[in-house]
């Protein structure tokens, strides 16, 4: 397999990992300055159409199996800090880019409904800090430096998702309780890397690795090790964490919610994912046993008792919340499998899950620009009257479930796989079983959507605002039918990280 | 008896950083008053920048800087000064999150008139309530 590494010369592609992040990070303050209203959507909007265009150049230079580093300020590594680029994180960087200009197209014309006009600026300028927080954690090759990024987009995300209380005074509320367990887990994340720096007196991933693997089984790293699981658990809502979510995700406005769903939790989990293989040992005992005895318990334990509680909630985006969580449980299950096929499955529902989810939100959210309301009674007879919204939320659902030809069927079918290959048909009778809950509650919404007498009628939306939703859509499907995007990056990725 | 001694003396800050985690933690768990909440959120957030000032410390360590710059300064024992750079870092994060916890406090009060957890609560339950009876959806219709 091919591995170089290019640095030092002065061609663009040495320096779009860079460009990546600040990108976002630049346009934030001159829309604060200029403070105009469609000025500052348009000029976000760009900015995250340059993060996708930067995103897919760079999964093309690496999806050959090659790696991009970018030193800041020209000092090496372990001094200086270092932003590096692989398969497993272009992917990611793709998800986050493409997700967050697809939302910015819908915030066009939902935005208005949530949230006064004179806030605009401020919202879009937070938001493109959210993005610089969640592209800087993917890419940077520093662990304190993922504290600071994660710190910049988590920040961000509490100013978000307390925009809602324009709508519903709960947001406030919400987001407060997202704050107080977010900077819990924060600093549970950055005592761990004071752990791993005292034993190992580095802050560059791949000098760690080395240091480790000398040093062999250590007290104060698994000790370390520990904490850094446990924040980001509470980062990436595993259950008994997770009480901060179907709160914040309820109250947030849609484009937040859209754009949190697909990214945030996913971009925690690539965190525990890059600490475990590229940081840590996987072969350790001490890791494994970890994830074998205590998140592949709670993995399950989110897949079945989340898409239960899912079924029982008539607010449509608190049902959807709940099932983000059980998704999360497939993703920490692939995870915890420790093996290659777990893995690339986890990768691949990352990615599909994101398109899936927001697709879902996304056309709820056109649903709520009419209702005015997000209980399922709302949705009473909507199939016909917005008959294109309704149908790209039956593929959003269906994805969901993982019908076969939609993105949802990909990823699930490739942990049925991971699973039986390491031998527990348990866990692959949970998925099934657990995918049926999920059949439940979207066939709940589809009956009042299609079968249930409407008693008022709206008009369907406007075409700006189809549009984005479509485009998820046609993503749902696209990746369910061609997979060379999705998993055969991720298969490339997981080659790297069990390097 | 007195290897214990050692061990708890020779690890003091260790104790002390403990300590006073747990009681910021406590405090977070507890404390139903959102601004001691915050206050309690900010003693677990200063034990964190003390266990990292306490790991870059050398017994007999001067400060980081280069006096003679011809000399041969292999000999200087120095403190390590990485730890404390990275504390600025999370000090700043720190007071961010100070900052914005106050400013929803404000805004909490604004809309709720509290900053009671338990009165939130109930205020909230109170709201699902009202809005679920409005808006749940009878099975035979």
């Amino acid at each position: 397999m091919a591995s170089e590494i290019k640095q030092g010369t002065l061609e663009l592609v040495n320096h779009l990992p860079i460009l990546q992040v600040i990108t976002p990070m630049l346009i934030a303050p001159i829309l604060v300055v200029l403070n105009n209203k469609t000025l500052s959507w348009l000029l976000s909007f760009l900015g995250a159409l340059a993060c996708l265009f930067i995103s897919i150049l760079l999964m093309q230079t690496v999806s050959d199996g090659s790696i991009l580093t970018y030193y800041l300020g020209g000092w090496v590594p372990p001094i200086g800090i270092e932003y590096r680029i692989d398969a497993a994180n272009s992917i990611l960087l793709f998800l986050i880019s493409i997700i967050s200009a697809i939302v910015l197209i819908f915030s066009y014309s939902s935005l208005h409904a949530e949230i006064p006009e004179e806030k605009h600026t401020l919202f879009y300028s937070c938001f493109l800090l959210c993005l610089t927080g969640l592209l800087g954690v993917v890419a940077t090759a520093d662990i304190f430096n993922v504290f600071v990024f994660l710190e910049i987009s988590s920040l961000s995300t509490y100013v978000l998702v307390a925009q809602g209380a324009y709508f519903d005074r709960r947001a406030l509320s919400a987001s407060f309780n997202y704050l107080i367990m977010g900077t819990i887990g924060a600093t549970f994340f950055v005592i761990g890397i004071g752990y791993i720096y005292m034993a190992t007196g580095s802050l560059n991933m791949m000098d760690i690795a080395e240091r480790v693997s000398q040093i062999g089984d250590n007290r104060t790293i698994q000790a370390g090790f520990a904490f850094i699981v446990v924040g980001m658990g509470l980062k990436l809502a595993m259950i008994p964490l997770h009480v901060w979510l179907p709160n914040a995700y309820t109250y947030a406005p849609t484009v937040v919610t859209c754009f949190l769903a697909a990214t945030a939790t996913k971009v925690a989990l690539y965190v525990l994912i890059r600490f475990v293989f590229s940081v840590f040992n996987y072969e350790d005992t001490f890791v494994n046993e970890l994830f074998f005895l205590l998140l592949m318990p709670l993995a399950v334990v989110a897949m079945i008792a989340a898409s239960v509680i899912a079924i029982f909630k008539q607010n449509l985006k608190k049902l959807l919340a709940y099932s983000s969580l059980a998704q999360i449980g497939y993703m920490l299950l692939g995870l915890s499998l420790m093996s290659q096929k777990g893995l690339s499955s986890s990768l691949v529902h990352m990615v599909n899950h994101g398109f899936t989810k927001a697709a879902l939100f996304m056309s709820l959210g056109a649903f709520m620009l009419n209702t005015k309301n997000v209980y399922i009674k709302s949705l009473r007879g909507l199939g016909r009257s917005m008959p294109f919204t309704s149908g790209a939320f039956v593929i959003g659902g269906l994805s969901l479930i993982g019908v076969p030809g939609t993105a949802g069927f990909i990823s699930k079918w490739l942990l049925l796989e991971a699973a039986l290959e390491t031998g527990y048909w348990l866990l692959a009778i949970l998925i099934i079983v657990s995918s049926l809950f999920a059949v439940i509650y979207i066939w709940k919404i589809i009956e009042v959507l299609y079968f249930a007498e409407s008693t008022e009628t709206y008009s369907e939306v406007s075409v700006l605002t189809l549009m984005p939703i479509w485009i998820l859509a046609f993503f749902c499907i696209f990746l369910g039918i061609n997979t060379s995007l999705t998993v055969d990056v991720a298969n490339m990725a997981t080659e790297i990280l069990f390097k | 008896m007195d290897s214990n001694l050692n061990f708890i003396y020779g690890h003091l800050p260790y104790w002390l950083f403990i300590i006073l985690m747990l009681s910021g933690l406590f405090i977070v768990v507890s404390r139903g008053n959102l601004i001691k909440k915050i206050v309690g959120l900010n003693i677990f957030q200063t034990s964190v920048f003390m266990f990292y000032i306490s790991i870059g410390k050398m017994k007999g360590g001067t400060a980081p800087i280069l006096l003679d710059k011809s000399a041969d300064n292999s000999a200087v024992i120095y403190s390590n000064p990485l730890p404390h750079v990275l504390i600025l870092t999370a000090i700043v994060v720190g007071i961010a999150t100070t900052a914005l916890g106050l400013a929803l406090i404000i805004k909490i009060r604004e809309e709720y008139d509290s900053v009671e957890e338990d009165d939130i609560q109930k205020m909230d339950q109170k709201d699902l309530m009202k809005y679920n009876k409005k808006n749940v959806l009878e099975t035979n219709s």
